[in-house]
């Protein structure tokens, strides 16, 4: 099979994922819309794009896939896992909580400040202030990260068993495809910035935070399931791998690292105390930048998406569909670019900053 | 913007739950994957490496071979041209002595040859002189026997000729 062919094959892969996703999308909120109407006549015509966009992008209890002729969610239920010093550990199927329902003294709240979070409320169904239960469900995002992972690990542990059955022969099937990237982590990643002697300690890190970034940016284009949960463009998972990123760098930090930090070399010495916090402060807005980018890019990207699918809703025309729906296409595509570009920025400036960190004097 | 807001302020749970998954992929995929395949490719690097050095290395042995091979036939091209100079050398002394003892000896043969014949000359002369010498006193003899008569100037002539000869000469 030729380049181009492959090439070809995948960009109509793509557009089979990505068409019925859009109209699965749109299809399902005029539903929902729908639904609502039944219960809320006069805000049967009203759209609010910000909510129906944010709504998609955030976290979720439940796997939302489509909403029914009439009015029934189908929906994969989460496991909820929620704690409180009063009532210790609970743990139970989101299903209780759907739709705003109390169990358990939880709910859901569906507007205000803690839209979408779990809320402790008292037997008259009132809302307790003050502290939030502490909330580790398994939710939407957390379940296709774990698809994603296990994804991971189904492709490259077979991965590894055919290098280990065919030995050192030429790559074939699936090592065709990727043995070219995890080359390319090594080759224009790691070595570069890390240098030849170093960047073999590191290799694992750079290339699980490249497949893992990867994956799940390639999976949040997909907009039905597994695909369709915003995970890299979730601030705390962006925050956590920033962490890992930060956390490795600060460990392996030789002396030259910290004496620049410290003792930054080639600055007059009453200038020395003033670069510390100035230094210090570098040290953290690295990782902060890493986090930045990877929840801000992949977050707008869908923003953008969502905006455009909304258009059909906002002028209320069904005209208006093929526009969106090539405009979505075309946004696709892009996001597809950035999902790569995503995984190899946030993986090359680990590997920079890891690389400052056991750089040697010269 | 509330929601916004919620969505930039990273919940616990996904904090813990990513922190769990992320470090349990990564424990995982380095043992069951990253080391496996990293250490298949560098072999396979370093096999591609070290066949194309041992080709290189052939190649240069070969080159090395044939220049040797070459430095040989030339050696051997140079010494067949020193022996067959010898030869040559060894071949035109000899002609040259044979021809220089060909010569001495028939000089030799020529001068025994000439020597034989001056002696034999000599001796020839010498007979033919002393047949001559008998012969003359033969006939002077006889003459003698005729005309000494006792003439006293005969007696003269003999005596005078027999002073004439010389007895040392032969």
């Amino acid at each position: 099979m030729t380049g181009k062919n492959i090439f070809t094959t995948f960009i109509l892969i793509i557009a089979l994922l990505v068409l019925p996703g859009s109209f699965a999308l749109a299809q399902e909120h005029s539903e929902e819309g729908d639904s609502h109407a039944s219960e809320l006549h006069e805000e049967e015509d009203e759209f609010d794009p910000g909510t129906f966009i944010l709504d998609h992008i955030a976290d979720s209890h439940e796997w939302h896939i489509y909403t029914n002729k009439h009015g029934h969610h189908v929906s994969v239920y989460l496991l909820v896992i929620v704690y409180t010093k009063d009532k210790g550990i609970n743990i139970f199927s989101s299903k209780h909580l759907a739709h705003g329902h109390v169990y358990e003294g939880f709910r859901i709240m569906e507007e205000g400040d803690h839209k979408g979070q779990i809320v402790e409320v008292d037997e008259e169904g009132n809302v307790i202030e003050g502290k939030l239960p502490l909330d580790f469900s398994i939710t939407k995002n957390i379940t296709a990260m774990i698809i994603a992972a296990l994804l991971l690990l189904w492709l490259f542990v077979s991965l590894a068993r055919s290098y280990r059955r065919t030995g050192i022969s030429a790559p074939k099937g699936i090592q065709g495809f990727l043995e070219p990237i995890v080359m390319f982590v090594r080759d224009d990643i790691a070595i570069p910035n890390i240098g030849e002697h170093k960047y073999e300690k590191y290799m694992p890190y750079l290339l699980t935070a490249f497949f893992f970034i990867l994956i799940n940016n390639l999976m949040g284009l997909v907009p039905v399931l597994p695909g369709g949960a915003n995970v890299t463009g979730n601030i705390a998972v962006t925050m956590v791998l920033a962490l890992f990123t930060f956390f490795i760098t600060q460990f392996s930090g030789n002396k030259q690292y910290w004496g620049h930090i410290f003792n930054t070399p080639g600055v007059p010495f009453w200038l020395k105390p003033i670069m510390i916090p100035v230094e210090l402060i570098g040290m953290f807005s690295k990782p902060f930048a890493l986090m930045v980018r990877l929840f801000a890019n992949i977050t707008a990207g869908h923003i953008i998406v969502l905006s455009l699918v909304s258009l059909i809703f906002i002028f209320k025309s069904l005209a208006v569909a093929p526009v969106s729906i090539l405009f979505v296409l075309f946004m696709d595509l892009l996001e597809l670019l950035v999902a790569f570009l995503q995984a190899y920025v946030f993986t090359l400036l680990s590997a920079l900053f890891i690389g400052l960190a056991v750089q040697e004097h010269h | 913007m509330i929601l916004a807001n919620s969505l930039a302020t990273p919940a616990i749970g996904t904090i813990f739950w990513t922190t769990l998954i992320f470090g349990l992929l990564l424990v995982l995929l380095r043992v069951f994957a990253w080391k496996p395949i990293l250490a298949a490719v560098k072999a396979r690097e370093d096999s591609i490496k070290s066949s194309l050095e041992a080709a290189d290395d052939a190649r240069r042995d070969m080159e090395r071979l044939m220049a040797d091979n070459e430095a040989i036939m030339k050696e051997a091209r140079a010494e067949r041209d020193i022996l067959m100079k010898e030869a040559r050398d060894v071949r035109d002394k000899m002609i040259g002595e044979a021809k220089n003892q060909a010569k001495t000896e028939a000089d030799r043969i020529v001068e025994k040859a000439r020597t034989g014949i001056k002696k034999e000359k000599q001796t020839a002369i010498t007979e033919i002189r002393d047949y001559v010498a008998e012969l003359s006193i033969e006939i002077a003899g006889k003459i003698l026997k005729e005309n000494l008569k006792g003439l006293p100037e005969q007696e003269k002539l003999i005596n005078n000729l027999l002073d004439d000869i010389d007895l040392t000469r032969n």
